[in-house]
């Protein structure tokens, strides 16, 4: 079997590789997707840790003068 | 009924984190190897259908994609309903975090399917039971993400998807019968058929490989969800800030 054969999947190519493109996109994609959405929580939390963390100093501040 | 302390221990959110972390590349490798042993069998070693030509080798994600799409259905309702009883937050995690996943599922069995379809019974598309009923659960994947997108409160998100998720369950035996209770395009179970599949060995082969890689898939890909979206949900309690501080560090930003 040539690739130019195994490529043309007996003519059933399109539907064949559509299928199998289609279904790795998607696959690919929900697969990577929570890698960066974990990255952009840390990140979010940590801004978000920081102002808690100003805050609470700024209270204690006031409460002292 | 009461749990024993055991599974409240193992499911709390830092133990799930913990130990999650050290599951998913164990999952991911197992998921790559079987994937990769899958494809090349489906593509080099099966032989060619004598009906459907080379076609035929389309089955060999749509036919694991249409199962995971209702395995995926009922870990997302057994877990909402497992949180909604006994309370425990993991549990609603992995409900919520299989949702997508089994959209994506449902999604490529409808469009494998469909270009399936179109060179073996001349259309695309075809509103038969096996067909709206898959698309069906489509719409109820997406009918979960978006109600409990809707609601702020985690707790009561939880509650609410976890009810749909059940209700709907009953669609599953309906995609599942679909091709024995109503006439249909669609094919009837080749492997399912207890006495003797009616398919050749070295199509079966690479069929069950490709299962079992996409239940890896669905595996590493639900845990990883989970991990992300668990530091968010105890962003207050210490471990989930001591993480944070671990990592972020790591990661940079927030500067």
């Amino acid at each position: 079997m040539s690739a130019s054969e195994f490529f043309n999947m007996g003519g059933y190519a399109f539907f064949v590789w559509s299928s199998y493109g289609i279904s790795s996109i998607v696959l690919a994609w929900i697969f990577i997707s929570p890698i960066f959405n974990k990255k952009n929580i840390i990140k979010e939390l940590r801004i978000k840790y920081r102002q808690q963390e100003r805050q609470r100093q700024d209270s204690a501040d006031s409460e002292q003068a | 009924m009461k749990l024993p302390a055991i599974v409240h221990k193992f499911s709390s959110p830092k133990n799930f984190y913990t130990m999650s972390g050290k599951m998913v590349p164990w999952f991911a490798w197992g998921f790559g190897l079987t994937l990769i042993f899958g494809l090349y069998y489906g593509f080099f070693v099966a032989p060619t259908d004598y009906q459907q030509g080379e076609s035929y080798r389309i089955m060999f994600v749509h036919v694991p994609a249409a199962w995971m799409s209702m395995f995926i259905y009922m870990v997302m309702a057994v877990s909402g309903a497992v949180g909604l009883i006994w309370r425990i937050k993991t549990a609603d995690l992995m409900a919520s975090a299989s949702a997508p996943i089994g959209a994506a599922f449902t999604f490529i069995a409808l469009v494998t399917g469909s270009l399936w379809g179109k060179p073996m019974w001349g259309t695309y598309w075809v509103w038969d039971a096996r067909l709206t009923s898959e698309l069906i659960l489509l719409f109820l994947y997406l009918g979960f993400i978006a109600l409990q997108a809707s609601i702020e409160d985690p707790r009561n998100a939880a509650r609410a998807g976890a009810i749909l998720a059940i209700v709907g369950v009953v669609n599953i035996p309906i995609i599942h019968y679909s091709v024995e209770w109503w006439s249909t395009l669609h094919q009837g179970a080749t492997v399912s058929k207890m006495d003797k599949p009616s398919i050749h060995i070295d199509m079966l082969i690479p069929l069950l490989v490709m299962a079992v890689s996409f239940k890896l898939y669905y595996a590493t890909s639900v845990l990883m969800r989970g991990r992300a979206e668990i530091l968010l949900r105890e962003q207050n309690s210490r471990w989930v800030k001591e993480i944070v501080a671990n990592e972020g560090a790591a990661i940079g930003g927030g500067k």
